[in-house]
């Protein structure tokens, strides 16, 4: 202790690790002002410090996930040493700074240059926070204005045209519905209830004390109800064009009524878009995604983002109360069997599969195409969802769960 | 505080084959008294880094197994119903009726309070290794519950009043990320990732478990169960499924491993758990993994 005591008395050592945490905390760490104290205390009790001593010190003490702890090893040095700012920018870019971190590099194709962009959009700026708030603050309309240099975009146009106010608020009232309709199943936990199937032993024999420990008045415990979670994987093809924009507002009114929710857009890549849709400005929000939508080129790849999903997200997006609603016309580009393999995958996660698919609205829609026929066997509910009418007439259907 | 290295070579006297940023993350844990988060796959070891520390320290290995539902009760403390009832009804027929207080006073004791492995484990002398295995299985209610806990070390029991911790045990919590864990929570800890070994660490792990086991084979198996990771499996084999295989390959006295080929595939149940895997990895690959280590 007696070497934080000097450390504390000399102002370089505390500013340059006031520094290294604002360093980390600009590529993306969670840490406060109470870690940097956390770090001197680490450092000050450290017999022989070493630089490779202090890096593995600092690394479990500052790091808060896996992310975290495989960046760090290349965040140590660039601080301290100074040695490789200019190659990890340019070698390691996505690594060392945030703006780049929170861009997909699927955006790189749709997004002018960083320079040009003026400041980063979407994660970025909760992720810089600090001082970044501010900017926030001067710049709102950052993404209107990217969104503005590319007013050629058809797509970009009839995303405007649904965000009229009247339908967002439909697609929203229609979701919050559904919402309803399959939030809660039974926990496992229980809770004091005067009409509980099982006895409440701690609270009946405290109450009884008075008559003697006899149990006279009996009380009772009941399992409450626990939100159902949902995930959503969102097919933004050519062929669901027409449909995309309805169903986007319709995930993004169930982002903001559930609880646990998440999001992924497809196409022949899959992108995680929770933040995205859950800005709270709905037009920063569409134009975020329409961004993102367009990124994407070619035909479909269902299975192939299915398998995506399941490598990457699904352990920790799904639990045995998630339902997968799967948005989706089942036009797909490779083999069927591929398609039913990571349904069947997915199924033994899920507590259910619903797809609704907006051709099954058409008259005499059969589900020919051979990814969807494939796919029938593994899916619990199979229903239309042409217009946001028949969405909500889901509901009956999804309070059965 | 103890140098980092020391205390590796000290966990490997006991068996247990440490990285350095992880013998770190030990050292840590155990001088600033934080609890310390353990993340990775299934079959890394993290479990047992808890055991290899209690044994280091010669104290008690409390464990706290999570599961979805879990709650207070199950992790702090329970009244003896039983001995209470029972109680109740002996005082009746010996002494007559107590006054409702006194009786209250008595079969609300420590007596008939059941510790369960949280309050067990501020409640020792020496303060004991807690391992809370598995902490993205219980759900968020309990996670905010054992912040409380970790940040204050005492217990309320209405009954009793505050229970103070008696001695700040070692912390450690395992996830396998199905879940995101707070914020708050990784804030609270210091934070470790254990990876697959790499193959001289898996060596080292094997000869130190099975100290009779020829080098060479051993050389094999390790070199084998490296390459067969690299494969896209559903469940990549731990650590355990290679120490399970090594020790079905000495009981099957197999010396060498391309020897007997129908035997080793048929052996390869011990590292494949899942029916897709054991359909993937046919005799074909099999023969060009074992290609690849010779």
């Amino acid at each position: 202790m007696t070497e934080t005591g000097e450390i504390d008395a000399l102002p370089g050592p505390r500013e340059r690790m006031r520094g290294f945490i604002a360093h980390l905390r600009l590529n993306g760490f969670t840490l406060g002002p109470s870690e940097t104290a956390l770090a001197l205390d680490i450092v000050g009790r450290l017999e022989r410090p070493t630089p490779d001593g202090v890096r593995a010190a600092l690394k479990v003490a500052l790091s808060g996930c896996r992310e975290d702890w495989e960046r760090f090893d290349d965040l140590f040095p660039v601080y301290w040493f100074g040695e490789g700012v200019k190659r990890a920018t340019v070698l390691r870019g996505e690594n060392t700074s945030t703006p780049k971190r929170a861009r997909p590099a699927l955006w790189d194709k749709v997004l002018p240059p960083e320079e040009s962009v003026g400041r980063p959009i979407g994660a970025a700026a909760q992720a810089a926070g600090g001082s970044d708030a501010e900017e926030d603050t001067d710049a709102p309309s950052a993404p209107h204005r990217i969104a503005a240099d590319r007013r050629d975009s058809l797509f970009k146009t009839d995303l405007r045209e649904i965000a009229a106010k009247e339908d967002i608020a439909e697609a929203e009232r229609v979701a919050e519905r559904l919402a309803k309709a399959m939030r809660y199943r039974l926990s496992r936990r229980r809770k004091p209830s005067a009409r509980g199937r099982s006895l409440d032993l701690r609270r009946t024999i405290r109450r009884n004390i008075a008559h003697g420990g006899e149990p006279v008045d009996l009380l009772r415990r009941t399992r409450p109800d626990r939100p159902v979670r949902v995930v959503v994987l969102l097919d933004v093809s050519g062929s669901m064009k027409l449909y995309s924009r309805y169903f986007l507002l319709f995930v993004r009114g169930l982002l903001s009524r559930w609880m646990r929710a998440d999001a992924y857009l497809f196409h022949t890549r899959l992108v995680r878009v929770t933040e995205a849709l859950t800005d709270k400005d709905p037009f920063r929000a569409l134009a975020k995604l329409s961004l993102m939508i367009e990124g994407f080129g070619g035909g479909t790849r269902i299975a192939g983002a299915l398998a995506d999903f399941n490598a990457r997200y699904a352990k920790e997006a799904i639990d045995s109360r998630t339902v997968v609603v799967i948005l989706s016309d089942g036009y797909d580009t490779e083999a069927p069997e591929d398609l039913a393999r990571e349904l069947k995958r997915l199924r033994t996660r899920a507590r259910r599969i619903v797809w609704l698919n907006p051709l099954l609205g058409w008259k005499d829609y059969e589900p020919v195409a051979r990814g969807m026929a494939a796919a029938l066997p593994h899916i619990d509910h199979f229903a239309a969802a042409n217009s946001l009418q028949a969405l909500a007439a889901l509901e009956p259907e999804l309070a059965a769960i | 505080m103890k140098d980092y290295k020391e205390l590796q070579a000290e966990l490997a006297e006991t068996g247990y084959i440490a990285e350095g940023s992880l013998a770190m993350a030990l050292t840590l844990a155990t001088e600033i008294h934080r609890p310390l988060l353990l993340e990775g796959e299934a079959g890394v070891g993290k479990t047992d880094i808890a055991r290899a520390l209690a044994a280091l320290l010669g104290t008690r290995l409390i464990r706290l197994q999570c599961y979805e539902g879990l709650d207070a009760n199950a992790t702090l403390y329970e009244w003896n119903y039983q001995r209470q009832l029972l109680s109740i009804r002996a005082r009746e027929a010996t002494e007559g009726a107590d006054s409702a207080e006194s009786l209250e006073k008595h079969i609300f004791s420590e007596d008939y309070l059941l510790r369960r492995p949280l309050l067990e484990a501020i409640s020792q002398l020496e303060p004991p290794v807690l391992l809370i295995d598995e902490i993205d299985r219980a759900d968020e209610e309990f996670e905010a519950f054992l912040l409380e806990l970790l940040a204050d070390y005492q217990v309320t029991v209405p009954e009793l009043g505050t229970i103070e911790a008696v001695s700040i045990p070692h912390v450690i919590l395992t996830s396998n990320g199905t879940r995101a864990l707070s914020d708050a929570l990784r804030r609270r800890c210091l934070y470790s990732f254990v990876d697959y070994p790499d193959a001289e660490k898996e060596r080292a792990i094997l000869a130190a478990r099975m100290p009779e086991i020829d080098a060479e084979l051993a050389r094999r198996i390790v070199g084998f169960v490296q390459q067969l990771r690299r494969e896209d499996l559903e469940k990549v084999p731990g650590i355990a499924e290679t120490l399970d295989w090594a020790t079905a390959l000495v009981g099957l006295r197999v010396d060498k491993l391309e020897d007997n080929l129908e035997l080793l595939q048929a052996s390869l149940i011990c590292l494949l758990k899942t029916e897709a895997d054991q359909r993937a990895i046919v005799p074909e690959v099999t023969r060009r993994l074992l290609g690849k280590v010779a």
